[in-house]
């Protein structure tokens, strides 16, 4: 059945998608979407969707409450209601309604506005996974899932329908007939595995900016990729002169120091494809940052062996983003560029500043592989 | 689509119809729908009804109520319109006893609705009168474009609670003074009383008799384009004067229709919500729960009565009021001796058996609002029973706090947030404003400044329906202040007032 409201709630979500598209080169540069991130949606802030009125301050109004309290203790945060935008003040993004937006649906959303391509797979394989939803209550079921509350409730229903229930004396006991179980089924779902597998270069040279850049420019590969496979997975890999795989906060808050030797990255990069990715299953997406500056040519040679031999062959694409820093000289992009430049899966990107990363996303995703 | 109810719901409709009865409720006929928790949320989000015209914030409110069901944040128990016959909708998904609640409640609603005096000039046909308005909106549609007439209702929705708030009725018709002008001005320009017949053409030479006609002629313009009186139905004073397209009138007169049709339930919410709460509480602790349904009945009533410390709970505030004038005018606690009596234990053991508090709260069901009924029902000893306190925001610790617990504090700040449904008074006092037909309106400043972003917003969407320069004298920070807006840039000057 289709309801006549739907008209309409289409209408505002294709609002708010125009407005997130006419704002997304705002939203792509600022890393505090990320922080809002919730399991399958974010919250972004839409100016300007209410409607002006001639209205007070809240602020300025204040209200009358109701409950216990001395004259000059604060309310809770929360208790009182937000009304229309809390500042009284000047500011424009002041009322800002706060949507969610499905990651899907912020992924299509940049797809249309960078005009990516969709990606072609290398390979089709669907693998099924099974997935539990609660769906309800259950007068069976296993004791880890009994519903408490709802037990007890049936307990005291019971009790004062049988006239037991002394009000004085307020015991509750459930016997097997109260039990509640939450009931769940098991859903199908298809996947397509892909992994990314992000390399970072934390030598001492990579600043607190360089790593915020990597980390917003992260968080739209992933919503990307993530629109085009159902299974993604990610993988972490930090090197200065030597390399090791580590959970994504570590990925994105470790500091160290010293020098840098990229080959150290690439071969544990190769060695888990190798291990965990084979060709046949999966796509891979191995994705290096750093601000260029290696060690010697001796090491970029290396490097460059091994992409052409060993990680090549083996991902739908492989992409270098290089940071600017303040000590950075930046050969290394020149050296790729050079040396695997022509290849068709290879993505290269120079990344100046925040401004930069919208640009970015697109030469990395825009060669649709 | 909304279906029946059940022959057990219908069975059980009956059984409620006659206690509400039975206490002297007084109502329209009440049709009940059963709808799913989505139509629900769709019928919530169009106001009540099941047709609206044609617009996101529909979409918008339904997105937001739809995600509050989802998450379990809310959840809509009770949906009446105001209407002959009421409608309103039961959750299929409810248990027995909610229904019963929400039936209870119902009743007590469309009681309201038929006896309180704000209601008396609403269109009982509302629900008809709505699905007109869509198909008008849609026919617009078709015809001029759905961009364009959803950006007119966006920009004339900026203006929508500029209309007279109390008055009980809407204006269709103009002013009939000014009828009476356009009489006046009609009579021929005599000029000047000429004694001998041959000199008439020295002493009102015909270009001085043009000149006089055309006067009169240019006042009658003039005078069309004042309100006479300040006026505060803007919406009414841009219907009548403002150089409106035929579509653009007829969206704005919908639109106009609709808000004053609205009003009334905004003016007696803490009336309205708290006696359908006294009702549905009296009918089912007296008459219909059953045992086995305390629990749910007082989880879910307790729910509705919670309230938290920054807010009024008008479900919580009127149900208490009621409950409290029952109590008086059932002892006696009113009058002359009662007021002057300052012993205190007189006072609480106070009871002169009157028993008249029933037929004191159906009488002051109809002829109060809720401006009226605070003002006359509100006592310091129910203040302070209640808790009630002024809240307000420190700036220097950026939160909010508790101002003051003093009786008289709190009845004014409640009475002003009330008044005008807690909205600026904004009046228009010239709509040829420095003889260039720009529109002036004044805001009436009563401590509170308005937002100065939206303030500026709205000013846009104004002059965009009068195509003049709009401008509006206010106060910012104890300053006169005149914000301006051309139809290019917004300008903000001085004002002495």
């Amino acid at each position: 059945m289709t309801l006549k409201i739907h008209q309409d709630h289409s209408r505002f979500k294709q609002i708010v998608r125009g407005k997130i598209k006419a704002n997304l080169r705002k939203y792509v540069q600022k890393g505090e979407m990320i922080g809002k991130k919730g399991k399958d949606a974010i919250s972004i802030p839409i100016p300007f969707i209410d409607i002006p009125r001639f209205k007070y301050g809240h602020k300025e109004q204040g209200g009358v409450g109701q409950g216990d309290g001395e004259v000059g203790q604060q309310l809770g945060p929360g208790a009182v209601e937000p009304g229309d935008g809390h500042q009284a003040g000047q500011g424009e993004g002041d009322h800002a309604l706060e949507v969610d937006v499905t990651l899907e649906e912020l992924a299509q959303i940049l797809g249309e506005e960078l005009q990516l391509p969709h990606i072609e797979r290398r390979q089709n394989e669907k693998i099924i996974t099974q997935k539990i939803r609660y769906t309800g209550i259950n007068t069976t079921g296993p004791e880890s899932l009994r519903h408490f509350k709802r037990t007890f409730k049936q307990a005291l229903r019971r009790q004062i329908a049988a006239g037991t229930y002394d009000a004085a004396r307020p015991v509750i006991i459930p016997t097997r007939e109260d039990r509640r179980y939450r009931s769940y089924k098991l859903q199908d779902l298809p996947e397509t595995n892909a992994v990314i597998i992000y390399m970072m270069d934390v030598s001492g040279s990579m600043g607190d900016e360089q790593k915020e850049i990597v980390r917003i420019e992260s968080f739209w590969l992933d919503t990307w990729l993530r629109h085009q496979y159902k299974g993604l997975e990610a993988r972490y890999i930090i090197h200065d002169a030597v390399a090791r795989e580590v959970d994504r906060d570590t990925f994105f808050h470790t500091r160290e120091s010293g020098g840098t030797m990229i080959s150290s990255a690439y071969k544990l990069c190769r060695d888990i494809i190798l291990a965990d990715y084979p060709k046949s299953a999966w796509n891979v997406y191995p994705f290096h940052f750093s601000d260029g500056d290696n060690w010697s040519a001796d090491d970029t040679r290396q490097c460059i062996e091994m992409l052409r031999n060993d990680v090549l062959p083996n991902v739908n694409q492989f992409a270098y983003g290089q940071v600017e820093s303040p000590y950075g000289s930046g050969q290394f992009i020149k050296d790729l560029r050079e040396a695997v430049g022509d290849t068709p899966n290879v993505a290269l990107s120079e990344i100046a500043d925040k401004d930069a990363i919208y640009a970015s996303i697109k030469d990395f995703l825009g060669k649709g592989r | 689509m909304p279906k029946s109810l059940t022959p057990r719901l219908a069975a059980l409709r009956d059984e409620i119809h006659g206690y509400a009865k039975e206490f002297g409720l007084d109502f329209f006929d009440t049709v009940f729908e059963m709808v799913s928790y989505d139509e629900m949320n769709m019928v919530a989000a169009y106001g009540g009804f099941p047709t609206r015209y044609p617009h996101w914030r529909w979409g918008m409110e339904y997105e937001q109520l739809s995600k509050g069901y989802e998450y379990g944040l809310s959840k809509i128990y009770e949906l009446v319109i105001n209407n002959d016959p009421c409608y309103a909708y039961l959750m299929e998904s409810n248990p027995e006893v909610d229904q019963k609640l929400v039936m209870a409640h119902v009743y007590g609603h469309c009681d309201f609705f038929k006896n309180n005096f704000s209601f008396r000039h609403t269109n009982r046909r509302m629900i008809d009168e709505m699905a007109n308005h869509a198909t008008r909106v849609r026919r617009w549609v078709d015809k001029i474009g759905v961009e364009k007439v959803e950006d007119f209702i966006d920009r004339t929705l900026s203006l929508e609670n500029l209309i007279d708030q109390h008055s009980p009725h809407i204006r269709r018709n103009p002013d009939p003074r000014r009828a009476e002008d356009e009489l006046k001005s009609n009579e021929r320009v005599e000029g000047f009383k000429v004694g001998r017949e041959y000199m008439r053409g020295y002493i009102n030479p015909s270009e001085f008799l043009d000149s006089q006609r055309k006067k009169v002629e240019d006042e009658k313009q003039r005078a069309k384009k004042f309100p006479e009186r300040p006026q505060r139905d803007v919406l009414l004073f841009l219907l009548e004067e403002a150089p409106l397209e035929p579509w653009e009138s007829d969206i704005l007169a919908i639109l106009r229709e609709e808000a004053h049709y609205f009003a009334p339930q905004g003016q007696t919410k803490i009336m309205n919500e708290g006696w359908a709460s006294y009702w549905h509480s009296t009918i089912m602790t007296r008459r219909a729960l059953r045992d086995d349904e305390i629990i749910d009945y007082a989880d879910h009533h307790s729910g509705t009565m919670g309230t938290r410390p920054g807010a009024i709970n008008p479900y919580k505030l009127g149900i208490e009021l009621w409950r409290d004038i029952e109590e008086r005018w059932n002892k006696g606690r009113f009058g002359k001796e009662w007021d002057e009596c300052d012993d205190l234990r007189a006072r609480r053991n106070w009871d002169k058996k009157l028993g008249a508090g029933r037929e004191k709260i159906f009488e002051v069901r109809k002829h109060y609002n809720d401006i009226t009924f605070i003002d006359t029902f509100l006592t310091p000893e129910f203040a302070m029973e209640q808790k009630l306190f002024v809240y307000g925001f420190n700036d220097k610790r950026n939160s909010w706090e508790i101002l003051d617990r003093e009786f008289r504090k709190v009845k004014s700040k409640l009475l002003q947030g009330l008044t005008n449904f807690g909205q600026p008074i904004i009046e228009v006092v010239d709509g040829n404003h420095e003889n260039r037909g720009e529109m002036l309106l004044a805001h009436k400043h009563d401590g509170q400044d308005l937002k100065g972003d939206y303030a500026r917003e709205t000013l846009r969407n104004l002059q965009s329906l009068w195509r003049r320069p709009v401008n509006i004298i206010t106060r910012y920070d104890n300053k006169g202040v005149m914000l301006r807006f051309d139809g290019t840039n917004q300008t903000e000057k001085k004002v002495e007032l």
